[in-house]
């Protein structure tokens, strides 16, 4: 059963399926336009298929919304090297919970996706990175696999057309880092979740150095939806360049939180207000993070935006992975930041310098402040190690830490300050401070 | 050569080829675009992010270290925000570095030191508590101090390419990440101590050298490992007449930075307790420390009385004495004591080597640089990576760098089989089967450079090199030897038959076996060497002179004994298995002891054969050499400023080439090198530590 | 070592999956489902894991600690894994933490005296919109409340 209501304003596409008892089933996907798409699809040339996802204006759900058929226009198809279809399950980006539904309740359509990329690719084999915490989608997920061999649709001989794809579930084991498409095949290859130096990208050397088409799981979810629709359509259900719906994860201070699926560009007003029921006990709207924990915070007043990358782009933030997280006036934002990058520490690779140590460093002045033990210093301190980590680390984890920081600390100093005036008694400033400060 | 990039850095026009990394094409302008873990000829990480730059068209500032030149691109490495990514960087990395660098090994040599001095601020605004962990003893030579680390992964790098054994890894994740031995608290590897050397900071010490001195308090004297034939270069750190460390300090020899443990530890047999510092003499059946004049006398009287007598002499030299000392000791056997009975231990042939080779297209000697840029290498017999360790440094640098195809062929199995391109089991006449076998692959190469050890010998090696030329490729050989000198012993005629430069003796003397078990030997003279401990004297009873530094199994027999200096503690020059020449530096002096060279020029002296002999001064001896052995005309200037020079003494055939069925390796491993390696405290330690089933150095000599 | 004839099973399944020349790509599944059987990653796992895929005990540990699922020392009976992330803090999910590490008088990755609960503050884990959640050991529970949580301790044996 799925986790919450379905809302009136969702337009269901990827999720139609939810909620049709034992939708997993391969019997109750084939009875719901199941594996259409992919017959269609394997009627086509690799870039007859490219073009139908460069026309639905797809672009990937994984957090950095770059055009899925561009990407796969990339693959070095005439490598000599096999290909491999990568899926990136690994959902670990705080606010994040959609891609655990879409594999929880509608396998099939995940694997019909892959299967479609695949073909794309002229690939024989995919693989599902899952992260380990979802053990349980690991089984959904093989069982599905199993369906789907039993019935031809993955094989030696896929549905008796001659094409060889296989399909296969891999297990994480608990690091955020290794959502990072580089960090997740070294992972996947059996090692530590240490990122690639990039070029070249997974397109031209992935997958054990071989090209790589690596998505997301709602951006392969989406794949037989764009092919039975056609690319055209499918794209009109979104705003401009941001084609069709998408899979927002609404949690914090709502009254009806749960994951839904809206047009591209809805409102996000409406999406508080009218889909998730408005701000729990009539409290009013602090602030909201849009998607997930590394995009910048919007302030109440910001909130009247649409909800694309590209509107959100302009508003200095991003929709990255759709979560969206409401936050109430009574939340406190210095702990907030403060959770956040704990989570960044703590993930942090270790791989490069001002990640590794940068985080470390910033979560333990924002513990300070917290506590109560922050100096007038402190605040622009945050912001200023924030801004010198951004854009120099080995992997965006870094600037995932440094972005929201940055907002935080420009948008609501004021609470910083507030923690800091309250507790230090400005007569008094400790003499180790002043001789460890420059 | 395909056509070079044009760019621009800083303002000035810059040409470098294809594929060169901004950050080398900077150093060639003379630019130096700061990094830790960037580390030519390692792979890439791109982690320490000192070595971001502008580069025009480019929103993020891209790594130096990874980014390769491409035309009209405009870098700029000093710009405001350049420096202040510096500055912050360093600022990151100085939170958890423990500031303790008044007690740190690396003080004054610290990278992390330079670069804060340069690009740094003085001031940190952390005032958080750091990380702490306690420091680790990994094994008797190398010690890890956590929060010291920067994480460059260069110990990681150097270990598992460049040494092919991979003992270090990394554990953990973000900020309490570290560095970690492969056998969870301890390691288990070669102990080369490479790892401490390439460590920008503190954080991997040395067990014999940490908290013993200042690096500036030092004299730093660049000389060669006088422990196996690959002459290394490796720079003493001397204080005070004690050698306190020896390492690859400018990394300028033809090792480059390689040193294996024996070249970085190894030294310290020079001031074992057992050490002679006094000349013996055997007085009522014991051996009695006397003064060097009494020893000198009674040596040149018995000697004089031999001669005079028209006695027997046996002379038996060293593969650890220098060329000086081994040319001048030949001399005045021949000259002065009128004898061909002069020997040492011989462990290639190289003398069938260099008459096989002469006259012959497409043959020629190996340098230890040719194995690093040839296109294929074939061993035959030796274990190289436990033998020849800088000869197995530059074929696996050859393979990582340039894809050089590397065939073996071996009695166990080797290290090299891990990237052979094949490798075949065989000892003895089998090795030509398996020769055979690789013959299609192998004269598909372009080139190749063949390594052989004593299983090949004699006529063995003329087959070896018709085998070679029959491949109709450029091959070039290397004949292994054992020790430090073991080719100038050759090459300086301490042989029976072959005066220096391999000109016919016109009358053949006794090898080493005849002496030792001649029935009517009136004086044995051992010079470094120690036959005795394999063999036993039992046929005569000679006058037994023996110099060496230890009371080894042949000098307790003695009826003199003259104590030694060591090579650290002259001057003079080593040839190495490949035939390239080095200087000695002398580093020290050790009291009561006296070079080799000065010892036989003393006897001389004191036999009043000084003018036929000439003076025993290592600079006069080696001009001589210069002039009057084939091959050794090398330039000076190259030698006198610490470089390599080949000598190739091919150039006609040799009379006569011994008895090759004499020729024996010990193949020692990476922790032996007889004498030498059994008086070293630390190779001993390590053994032991590893092994566990070596014997204290008292057990092993009785 | 032999793990049990399921396991063994599991195992020689993952091999056929990947490339005959690629089975490291299976020692993080490997350890994860071995670790499920055996209870923690021991050392005679990690030279297992090594043997079997055909790489350095070194390279296995280097893994193991890398990741956070993987746990050196033997976690409780009942893993009990409550996220403080964002979604989570904003609905109680710190609170919900803090009951328990009284309740138990344990704390982060620290294991009841009886061996039948462990406890971990964890990062987020998918269950947003659902928060604030806990796993115990792989199994989810949702928008758990202070009374839901005490019960769930009780029935998992914690002492009252
Ligand atoms: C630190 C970090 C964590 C990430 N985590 C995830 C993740 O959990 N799931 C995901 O799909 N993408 C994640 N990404 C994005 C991936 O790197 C990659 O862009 C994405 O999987 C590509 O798929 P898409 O084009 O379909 O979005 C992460 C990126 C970074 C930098
Ligand atoms: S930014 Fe650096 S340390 Fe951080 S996760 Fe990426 S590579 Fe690792
Ligand atoms: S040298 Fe380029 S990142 Fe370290």
């Amino acid at each position: 059963m799925p986790y919450n209501e379905p809302n009136p304003a969702e337009v269901r596409v990827l999720s139609k399926r939810f909620g049709i008892p034992n939708s997993q089933s391969i019997d109750v996907y084939l009875a719901n336009e199941g594996y259409q798409a992919y017959e269609r699809a394997a009627k086509m040339t690799p870039d007859e298929i490219v073009n139908v996802v460069k026309a639905s204006g797809l672009r990937g759900r994984g957090g950095a919304g770059f055009p899925t058929g561009m990407k796969w226009s990339f693959l070095a198809r005439n490598s000599p090297k096999p290909k491999y279809i990568i899926v990136n399950a690994d959902e670990s980006e705080p606010g994040t919970c959609k891609d655990r539904l879409l594999v929880e309740f509608d396998p099939h359509q995940l694997i019909e996706g892959i299967m479609i990329a695949g073909l794309a690719a002229t690939s024989n084999q995919g693989y599902i990175y899952i992260r380990g915490e979802y053990r349980y989608l690991i089984d959904i997920m093989n069982k599905a696999i199993a369906e789907a061999y039993d019935r031809g649709y993955l094989g030696d001989n896929v549905r008796g057309t001659g094409w060889k794809f296989h399909l296969a579930t891999h297990t994480g084991a608990g690091a955020y880092e290794c959502g990072e498409e580089s960090a997740l095949l070294e992972s996947f290859e059996g090692k530590r979740g240490i990122p690639r130096i990039r070029p070249p990208f997974p397109a031209v050397a992935g997958a054990y150095q071989s090209p790589t088409i690596l998505n997301n799981v709602e951006t392969y979810a989406a794949v037989p939806s764009i092919f039975r629709m056609g690319g055209e359509e499918w794209a009109k259900l979104g705003s401009p360049k941001n084609g069709g719906t998408r899979m927002f994860c609404l949690s914090g201070h709502v009254n009806r939180p749960g994951v839904y699926e809206l047009p591209m560009g809805f409102p996000l007003m409406r999406m508080i207000e009218e889909v998730g029921g408005g701000i729990r006990g009539g409290k009013k709207l602090k602030a909201v993070i849009p998607g997930g924990s590394s995009c910048p915070v919007l302030k109440a007043e910001e909130c009247n935006i649409n909800m694309d990358f590209d509107s959100l782009a302009a508003a200095k933030s991003m929709l990255g992975s759709g979560g969206v997280v409401v936050m109430d006036e009574t939340t406190d934002i210095v702990a907030v930041a403060l959770r956040i990058m704990r989570f960044y520490a703590h993930e942090s690779c270790g791989w490069c310098i001002p990640c590794r140590e940068g985080t470390t460093w910033l979560r333990k002045i924002l513990l300070r402040i917290y506590e109560g033990h922050g100096v007038a210093s402190d605040v622009d301190l945050v912001g200023e190690l924030s801004k010198n980590m951004l854009g120099r680390t080995f992997c965006p984890l870094g600037d995932a830490a440094a972005m929201p920081t940055i907002a935080f600390v420009e948008k609501f100093r004021h609470e910083f300050e507030a923690y800091i005036q309250k507790q230090v008694p400005a007569a008094q400033p400790d003499p180790l401070l002043q001789l460890a400060s420059v | 050569m395909p056509d070079p990039v044009k760019l621009t850095i800083d303002g000035r026009q810059i040409e470098a080829a294809p594929g060169t990394l901004l950050i080398n094409a900077a150093k060639a302008a003379g630019i130096e675009i700061p990094a830790f873990c960037y580390y030519d000829g390692y792979s890439l990480q791109a982690a320490c992010r000192m070595c971001l730059v502008e580069v025009e068209k480019t929103p993020k500032m891209p790594t130096a270290c990874t980014t390769p030149v491409a035309e009209g691109m405009i870098v700029r490495t000093d710009t405001e925000q350049v420096r202040r990514a510096r500055k912050m960087t360093l600022e990151f990395l100085l939170t958890n570095h423990p500031l303790d660098c008044p007690v740190c090994d690396k003080g004054g040599e610290c990278e992390l030191q330079d670069m804060v001095f340069r690009y740094g601020a003085g001031g940190s605004r952390f005032i958080e508590n750091k990380w702490h962990v306690d420091e680790k003893q990994w094994s008797p030579v190398v010690f890890y101090d956590g929060p010291r680390c920067i994480l460059c992964f260069r110990c990681v790098r150097v270990c598992n390419e460049g040494m092919g054994v991979g003992a270090l890894g990394i554990v953990n994740r973000g900020s309490v990440s570290e560095i970690a031995p492969n056998e969870g608290d301890h390691l288990n590897c070669d102990e080369c101590g490479m790892c401490i050397d390439i460590c920008p900071v503190g954080a991997l010490t040395s067990g014999t050298y940490r908290y013993q001195s200042r690096p500036w308090e030092m004299d730093h004297v660049g000389t060669i490992c006088t422990h196996c034939s690959n002459g290394c270069k490796t720079t003493l750190g001397v204080r005070n007449g004690e050698i306190l460390r020896g390492n690859n300090r400018d990394r300028s020899g033809i090792n480059g930075e390689f040193l294996c443990i024996k070249g970085r530890y190894g030294f310290d047999f020079y001031n074992h307790p057992e050490r002679l510092q006094s000349p013996l003499m055997r007085v009522n059946g014991t051996l009695q420390p006397v003064a060097w004049s009494t020893a000198l006398e009674a040596v040149a009287r018995k000697f004089t009385e031999t001669k005079n007598a028209g006695g027997k002499f046996g002379v038996i030299g060293s593969t650890r004495t220098t060329n000086e000392e081994n040319f001048y000791l030949q001399k005045f056997a021949r000259e002065g004591l009128g004898t061909n009975n002069i020997d040492h231990h011989r462990s290639g042939d190289v003398v069938t080597l260099l008459d096989a080779l002469s006259g012959r297209a497409n043959a020629s000697l190996a340098t230890t640089a040719d194995l690093y840029t040839s296109k294929a290498v074939l061993i035959i017999g030796a274990d190289l990576s436990l033998e020849q360790p800088f000869l197995a440094f530059q074929v696996r640098a050859n393979f990582r760098h340039h894809a050089a195809k590397v065939y073996v062929v071996t009695p166990e199995p080797v290290r090299e089989d891990k990237y052979a391109a094949r490798s075949m089991r065989a000892a003895g006449d089998p090795i030509w089967g398996a020769l055979d076998q690789m013959r299609d692959a192998l004269a598909n190469e372009a080139e190749l450079v063949i390594l052989f050890d004593d299983s090949i010998k004699g006529e063995g090696v003329r087959r070896l090199l018709e085998f070679g030329t029959a491949l109709g490729k450029p091959v070039k050989y290397v004949a292994l030897v054992d020790y430090a000198n073991s080719r100038g012993a050759v090459d300086m005629g301490l042989t029976p038959d072959l005066l220096p430069g391999y000109h016919a003796s016109p009358q053949r003397g006794l090898s080493l076996d005849e002496m030792i078990n001649a029935p009517d030997l009136d004086v044995l003279w051992v010079i470094g060497a120690n036959p005795l401990s394999r063999a036993d004297l039992s046929a005569s009873s000679p006058f037994l002179v023996v110099q060496d530094m230890f009371l080894t199994e042949t000098a307790e027999r003695a009826d003199v004994v003259l104590p030694a200096a060591s090579a650290y503690e002259k001057s003079g020059s080593f040839t190495n298995v490949c035939g390239e020449v080095q200087r000695l530096k002398k580093g020290l002096d050790v009291m009561g002891t006296k070079p080799d060279l000065e010892i036989i020029g003393l006897i001389a002296k004191e036999m009043g054969l000084a003018a036929t002999v000439g003076p025993w001064i290592a600079d006069r001896v080696f001009d001589q050499i210069r002039r009057t052995v084939r091959g050794y005309d090398v330039s000076l200037p190259v030698i006198a400023t610490g470089g390599a020079a080949q000598t190739a003494p091919v150039n006609g055939r040799i009379s006569s080439t011994g008895r090759p069925e004499m020729i024996r390796s010990v193949h020692n491993d990476l922790f032996a090198s007889g004498t030498l390696g059994r008086y070293s405290k630390i190779l001993n330690s390590v053994l032991e530590k590893t092994e566990g089933e070596v014997e204290p150095i008292e057990a092993v000599h009785r | 070592m032999t793990f049990s004839p399921e396991l063994e099973a599991k195992i020689e399944r993952m091999f056929s999956q990947y490339p005959p020349d690629r089975r490291r790509s299976a020692v993080i599944p490997m350890l994860m489902y071995a670790q499920d059987e055996i209870g923690s990653v021991t050392r005679e796992l990690v030279e297992e894991v090594a043997r079997r895929t055909g790489i350095t005990p070194l390279a296995v540990d280097e893994v193991v600690t890398y990741y956070s699922m993987l746990h050196r020392m033997p976690l409780g009976k009942s893993h009990v894994q409550i996220c403080t992330n964002i979604s989570c803090m904003l609905n109680g999910g710190t609170e919900l933490w803090e009951q328990a590490t009284r309740r138990l008088g344990i704390g982060h990755k620290e294991v009841s005296a009886d061996g039948k609960i462990s406890l971990e503050e964890v990062e987020c884990m998918g269950a947003c919109s659902w928060a604030p959640a806990i796993q115990v050991n792989y199994d989810f529970y949702h928008q758990v409340t202070p009374q839901k949580l005490d019960e769930m301790l009780t029935q998992l044996g914690a002492a009252r």
